[in-house]
C-alpha cells in the first residue's frame, strides 16, 4: 500500500533473534553509514560508540545445556517516557531541546550543534542507547576510514552526545528522490536503515508500523514478538522475535509467576 | 600589614599566619585550576565518567553542597521572614557559606558539560519539562541574590564603609534584605525540589522513579525536606569549627540551639516522609517493573547496608539527638548529631546518582564500576579549597560574626 505524505509514520524495526548469528555486521554497517567515530584502541567498552550494540545472552545453564542467543541493541525510539507522557524519557529531560521525537515520522532526532553534554539524556535512558564522545571525533588517517566518511551525516564534536537515528538521512534521501519524481509516496523498499540492509541473514526488518501492508506491522502480531523492558511503558519502536522463552523472559523483569511462555501453535 | 583592613574591636592572627593559612587551600586551588584546564583543554576523557556513569563524582558533589548551603535561605527565611531575631548572630555566616556551595557548584558544572561555551543553550532553548532546566534558571537567579545578600555584609569592611555612598548602598540593601531573603526561599524550594525531581522522573529506571503529586515526584520534595534539615547543621558546623581555628566564642548558643532545634523536627518529619517513600516505592514502582526490592542491592559495593545508613544511623539517630534538648546542648553531641545529619544527606545525593546509575537496568547487562580520576578529584577538592579560602578572608576582613566583640572582648 501506498502512504501519502503527511500521512504519520511510525517507522520501527523488527529483530529476528531467531536469525540473528551475531556476526556484527549491523554494527559495522551502522558505523560506516553513520560517520560514528573511532578510537586507536576501543578496548574502552564503557567509552566506545557503538549506536547498534550487539550483547550475548545465554540461558545461564552449564554444558551440554547451554543455549546463547545474540541481542543487537540500537535506540529503541520509544513513544512515551514510562509514565504515559507522549515523549520518550530522553527527550522530556533534555534541558537544550537538543533531541525531539517527530510525532511524524516516531524517529528519536538528536541536534549535535545543540547539544550541551549535559548527559542527563544517558541517565534517563534505560536501554544505554545513547554515546557522549569524550573524545575529539578521530578517523584513523592513512587505513582508507576517511573515504568512507559519508557527507550525508555531520561529524558530532567532543562533548556531545549521539545516537541511532534510524539513518535519518535515508528517509531524507528518499523523499527528496520521490520530490524528484514528482510522488508524495515512499514505497516501503525505499526507505530502510543500513544494518536492516546489511544483515546477511535479513535478521533485521525495516518499516512503517502504521502501514498494515508492511512487513513489520505483520510481524510484530507474532505471538513471539516482545519489546526490550516492556514493563517499563516507554513504547519501543524496535520489536524483537524469538521462539525461545528463555530469550523474551531475559528481555524484561518479572516477579515469581508473572511469565507467561507462548502456547505453542501446532499445524 | 593588613590591620587598617580587618573589623574594629576583634583580634585576627597575623598577616604571616593568615597567608601560611591560606597555603593548603591555595594548592586545593591549584590543583583543581590544573584539573580543570586539562578537563577543558582535552575534554572530559580526562575523568573516569562514561556512558554508563554518565553523572559522576562531580554531580554527587554538586548535589550535596547544594543541599548542605541551604541554610542560607532557611536561615534567611527564619530570619527575615519569621522574625527569629537571635539568628542574625548567624545569618552572615549562612549567606557566605551558601555563596560558597553555589558558586562552587555553578563552577563545577560549567566544567561538568561538554560543551561549556553552550552553556547559555539552557536558557536561550530551554526545555520546559525538563527538571534540569527549573534546576538551572532557579540556581543561577539564586546565586545572584546571594551575591546581593553578601553584598552589604562585603561594604562593611572597615575601609569600605568609610566611602559614603557605599554605606549608604549598602544600608540601603540591608533594609529591603527581607524582599530577597523571600525571593531566595522560592528560588531555593524550587531548585531543591527540582534536583531531586531530576531523578525522580527517571521513570525508566525503577531505582530512582518514584510516584508523586502533579508534575512532582516525591523525591521532589524530599530533597526540599532534606536540605533545610541538613543545611542549618551545616551552617553549625562551620560555625563550630570557625570557633575551633579561631579559639573564640563566635555565635551565642540559642542561635545555635534554635537552628538544632528547628533541624531536629524537620529531620524527624523527613525521616518519616522518607520511610513512607521507601515502602511505597517496595511495594509500587518496584514489584511493578517486575522487581523485588533487595534485586538493587545485589551488585557491587551497594548491599542493604546502604538503606540502613541512611534511614537509621544518619537518619533517626541524629534526629533523636537533636531533638532531645539535652543532647543537644552538649557540644559533642551536638556535633555527632549534625555530622551524621550531613553525612545522610550526602549518602542519599550519592545513591540516587552513583547507585542509580550502577545498577543496570537491562536484566542482561553487566554491573560496572566507578573510580573518579585525580582530575575529577582535584576540581571537587578546589571547591573545598576556595570554601575555606572565602571563608577565612570573609572572617578576617568583615564583621561575619555581629556578636564577637560582644562574646571576645579585647583586653588592651
Amino acid at each position: 500500500m501506498e502512504q501519502k505524505q503527511g500521512d504519520t509514520y511510525r517507522y520501527g524495526m523488527v529483530i529476528d533473534l531467531d536469525k540473528c548469528t551475531g556476526c556484527g555486521t549491523c554494527m559495522i554497517a551502522c558505523a560506516a553509514e553513520n560517520n560514528v567515530s573511532v578510537r586507536p584502541d576501543q578496548t574502552d567498552k564503557e567509552r566506545t560508540i557503538t549506536w547498534m550494540k550487539l550483547y550475548k545472552i545465554t540461558n545461564g545453564k552449564e554444558f551440554p545445556n547451554t543455549e546463547v542467543s545474540y541481542f543487537p541493541r540500537p535506540c529503541m525510539h520509544c513513544e512515551e517516557d514510562g509514565r504515559g507522557h507522549h515523549q520518550p524519557s530522553c527527550v522530556s529531560v533534555c534541558v537544550a531541546t537538543a533531541t525531539k521525537l517527530d510525532h511524524n515520522t516516531g524517529i528519536v532526532s538528536q541536534i549535535y550543534t545543540r547539544c550541551i553534554g549535559c548527559r542527563y539524556c544517558q541517565a534517563a535512558c534505560p536501554y544505554g542507547a545513547r554515546y557522549f564522545n569524550w573524545w575529539d571525533t578521530y578517523f584513523p588517517k592513512g587505513k582508507g576510514l576517511e573515504r568512507y566518511l559519508s557527507p550525508e551525516i555531520s561529524p558530532r564534536m567532543r562533548g556531545v552526545v549521539e545516537k541511532c537515528t534510524f539513518c535519518h538521512h535515508r528517509l531524507m534521501r528518499a523523499k527528496t528522490q520521490a520530490y524528484a519524481e514528482v510522488r508524495t509516496d515512499l514505497e516501503e523498499h525505499e526507505y530502510t536503515t543500513a544494518c536492516a540492509e546489511a544483515c546477511p541473514v535479513q535478521a533485521i526488518t525495516f518499516g512503517d508500523l502504521n502501514n498494515p501492508e508492511h512487513k513489520v506491522s505483520q510481524m510484530i502480531k507474532s505471538p513471539y514478538a516482545f519489546r526490550l523492558l516492556e514493563r517499563l511503558n516507554t513504547k519501543p519502536k524496535v520489536y524483537y522475535i524469538s521462539t525461545k522463552d528463555w530469550v523474551r523472559k531475559l528481555a524484561d523483569n518479572y516477579l515469581p509467576g508473572e511469565f507467561k511462555p507462548v502456547t505453542r501453535a501446532t499445524g | 600589614m593588613d590591620s587598617p583592613l580587618l573589623p574594629e574591636g576583634v583580634k585576627r592572627c597575623s598577616t604571616t599566619t593568615f597567608l601560611l593559612w591560606t597555603l593548603p587551600w591555595l594548592a586545593l586551588l591549584a590543583w583543581g585550576g590544573l584539573s580543570a584546564f586539562l578537563c577543558l583543554w582535552k575534554g572530559l576523557n580526562q575523568t573516569n565518567m562514561s556512558n554508563v556513569f554518565a553523572f559522576a563524582l562531580w554531580i554527587v558533589f554538586d548535589l550535596a553542597i547544594i543541599a548542605l548551603g541551604a541554610g542560607a535561605f532557611f536561615t534567611g527565611f527564619l530570619t527575615y521572614i519569621v522574625g527569629k531575631g537571635e539568628l542574625k548572630n548567624v545569618i552572615n555566616a549562612a549567606v557566605i557559606i551558601g555563596f560558597i556551595c553555589y558558586s562552587g557548584a555553578m563552577g563545577m558544572l560549567g566544567i561538568d558539560i561538554g560543551q561549556p561555551i553552550r552553556g547559555w543553550f539552557i536558557f536561550w532553548h530551554a526545555n520546559i519539562h525538563s527538571m534540569l532546566v527549573e534546576v538551572s534558571f532557579c540556581i543561577t537567579c539564586y546565586l545572584m541574590v546571594l551575591g546581593i545578600e553578601f553584598i552589604p555584609l562585603i561594604l562593611k569592611n572597615r575601609q569600605l564603609d568609610k566611602i559614603r555612598e557605599l554605606h549608604i548602598f549598602g544600608h540601603s540593601l540591608h533594609e529591603i534584605m527581607a524582599v530577597f531573603a523571600a525571593t531566595g526561599t522560592f528560588l531555593s524550594f524550587f531548585h531543591q525540589g527540582s534536583l531531586g525531581g531530576m531523578f525522580g522522573v527517571l521513570y525508566a529506571r525503577p531505582f530512582a522513579a518514584r510516584e508523586g503529586f502533579y508534575i512532582w515526584p516525591w523525591t521532589f520534595f524530599l530533597f526540599i525536606l532534606s536540605a533545610i534539615a541538613a543545611g542549618p547543621c551545616f551552617t553549625i558546623l562551620c560555625t563550630k569549627l570557625a570557633e575551633k581555628i579561631s579559639r573564640k566564642k563566635l555565635v551565642p548558643d540559642n542561635a545555635i540551639q534554635l537552628l538544632a532545634k528547628i533541624s531536629a523536627w524537620l529531620l524527624s518529619i523527613y525521616m518519616v516522609l522518607k520511610i513512607a517513600d521507601t515502602l511505597g516505592w517496595i511495594y509500587g514502582v518496584v514489584p511493578r517493573a517486575g522487581l523485588k526490592f533487595i534485586d538493587f542491592y545485589r551488585e557491587g559495593p551497594y548491599g542493604i547496608w546502604l538503606v540502613v545508613c541512611e534511614i537509621l544511623i544518619f537518619g533517626i539517630i541524629p534526629a533523636i539527638i537533636l531533638l532531645v534538648p539535652k543532647a543537644r546542648q552538649h557540644q559533642g553531641w551536638l556535633i555527632t548529631a549534625c555530622l551524621l545529619n550531613c553525612t545522610g544527606i550526602v549518602l542519599n545525593r550519592f545513591v540516587f546518582i552513583i547507585v542509580t546509575l550502577a545498577i543496570p537496568v537491562m536484566p542482561f547487562d553487566r554491573f560496572w564500576s566507578y573510580l573518579p580520576t585525580w582530575q575529577e578529584w582535584g576540581i571537587a577538592m578546589a571547591v573545598i579549597g576556595y570554601g575555606f579560602l572565602l571563608f577565612s578572608a570573609a572572617y578576617r576582613y568583615l564583621p561575619v560574626f555581629p556578636q564577637e566583640r560582644e562574646l571576645n572582648p579585647v583586653t588592651e
